[in-house]
């Protein structure tokens, strides 16, 4: 699976860095979301799933590849 | 002919229902009866509001979700059509009413909101967590030297919400007592205006005063952060005092409507109170938070919104220039999207609510909202196990025309 982030979307609320640390993180000036794992391993997906769901900007998808 | 047609167009306008709905008597958290048979007949429907015009009214989980982010929908009250207005005062500073972050769309929204971003980032909220956990005991300290019993609003629920940000924004200790006395007031409805309006105005006074002391000697926090915009001549001086203002006051009724409503809650349910208090797992607390934002729902007065284009949804033709009220209870206890919605469960995954809106305006202080009420019910009922209401229910004074829902004192024993 790999994760894709529509970065121009982004309204940096930050929900996939708590939902996903892994995952995620922010950009320091201003929080836009930063990928830090295009494919992240399995155990991390159900963490993944959960900041799509909870995205503000519905701006994260997980794609099967 | 014109006649019947009048006739007719009377007869809807009657049976159109007015919004906003009162809360059954008797039934303080849940959404009025009204709004949840709209709900369960048509998740998007017309209302009347105060001004005879007939927004649409949005009350479908997954439609306000839909609507929240749609481009073709405006935060902008300057947009052409029939933006519905909360009040007519709110109608009439509109027109007065700079560019803020709440009042404005793409491009410009997310400019404007970025700026501020910095200092909600995850992680530097996170880092908060020991300086709130140190203000929330001191006050618990103070509540159980002092009487009993005591107001859990003004012992704890009004001065979270105040220190924390007042730590946020750099306000010197000193200066704490002064900040926080003016932000109740200039925040108390039960206030008199004219003494609301000279607190507000002493605390615009002194955050431009506190900015101009920032803009030479700069510390770690968000008025020294502003003022560097200042400096750099990203934001003007006024723009970073006002957003100051919005900050407090964007975040201080309402965390204190949670800490106050979210501990009723609980103490109405003890067996979920239990559960928060006995888990030795912080995902419980973590989880609680959620719950309670979505059961109380507090921002009750919907959200406001224009079409600024046609837009096809759920059945339904939303035309260009009409109002939308989005109201954030009715989604919250949509039962498609929580089953069971109408019982608080601490355990249910509530993640997904709605309570702090969504799309690109979703609350700029949540991150911070969510720490703070960790804290406090991670802290409270731990460190006073024997908590109870001093008060029946029926006796309290609950706020049914705020912005937010409230309750005007908390009595409470140990
Ligand atoms: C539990 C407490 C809180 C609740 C329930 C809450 C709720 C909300 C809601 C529903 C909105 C969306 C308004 C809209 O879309 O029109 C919002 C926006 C906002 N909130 Fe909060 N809020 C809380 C705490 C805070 C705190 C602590 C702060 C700041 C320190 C804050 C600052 C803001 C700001 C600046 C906005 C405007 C964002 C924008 O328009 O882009 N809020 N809040
Ligand atoms: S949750 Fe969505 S909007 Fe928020 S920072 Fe992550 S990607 Fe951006």
């Amino acid at each position: 699976m790999r994760v894709e982030l529509d970065e121009p979307k982004c309204v940096a609320a930050g929900q996939c860095v708590m939902a996903s640390p892994e995952v995620f993180d922010q950009r320091d000036d201003d929080g836009v979301a930063i990928l830090l794992e295009e494919q992240p391993a399995d155990e991390l997906l159900d963490g993944v799933r959960e900041a799509v769901a909870i995205c503000p900007a519905a701006a994260i998808r997980l794609v099967d590849q | 002919m014109a006649e019947t047609l009048a006739g007719a167009a009377s007869d809807a306008a009657e049976a159109m229902p007015e919004f906003p709905m009162p809360r059954a008597a008797g039934c303080p958290f849940a959404p009025p009866p009204a709004v949840e048979e709209l709900r369960e007949q048509n998740p998007i429907s017309k209302v009347r509001i105060w001004d005879g015009s007939t927004p649409w009214m949005i009350t479908g989980h997954a439609l306000q979700r839909a609507l929240l982010t749609d481009p073709r929908v405006s935060a902008n009250d300057k947009s052409p059509g029939n933006f519905p207005f909360v009040t007519a005062y709110r109608q009439q500073i509109a027109e007065y009413t700079p560019e803020l972050i709440v009042n404005t769309d793409a491009p410009e929204h997310t400019r404007l909101r970025r700026m501020v971003n910095g200092p909600f980032l995850v992680k530097r909220i996170e880092a908060m967590r020991a300086p709130i956990q140190k203000i929330v005991d001191g006050l618990i300290d103070d509540m159980l030297a002092g009487p009993n019993p005591a107001d859990l609003l003004t012992a704890l629920a009004l001065p979270v919400p105040s220190l924390v940000i007042s730590e946020l924004l750099g306000v010197p200790y000193a200066d704490h007592e002064f900040f926080q006395r003016n932000s109740s007031l200039a925040l108390d409805r039960a206030a008199a205006p004219e003494d609301s309006r000279a607190a507000s105005t002493a605390l615009s006074t002194y955050l431009d005063d506190l900015l101009g002391k920032k803009l030479t000697d700069p510390g770690d926090d968000v008025l020294s952060e502003m003022a560097g915009r200042v400096t750099a001549g990203e934001m003007s001086r006024s723009e970073a005092v006002h957003m100051g203002v919005a900050m407090l006051i964007a975040g201080h009724e309402t965390t204190a409507t949670m800490i106050s409503l979210g501990t009723l809650v609980l103490l109405e349910n003890p067996e979920q109170l239990a559960l928060v208090r006995d888990s030795e797992d912080p995902k419980v607390v973590v989880g609680a938070v959620e719950e309670l934002l979505r059961y109380l729902s507090i921002v009750q007065v919907g959200l406001r919104r224009v079409a600024t284009e046609d837009i096809e949804i759920g059945g339904q033709v939303i035309r260009a220039g009409d109002g939308l009220i989005v109201d954030l209870h009715a989604a919250n206890w949509d039962p498609e999207a929580f089953p069971g919605a109408d019982q608080v469960d601490v355990t249910r995954p509530a993640r997904k609510h709605n309570a702090f809106g969504y799309g690109p305006h979703q609350c700029l202080g949540q991150s911070l909202a969510r720490l703070e009420l960790q804290v406090v019910y991670g802290t409270l009922y731990r460190r006073v196990p024997t908590l109870r209401l001093a008060a029946r229910v029926e006796e309290l004074e609950f706020d049914h025309d705020g912005t937010t829902y409230g309750v005007a004192s908390l009595p409470v024993t140990w």
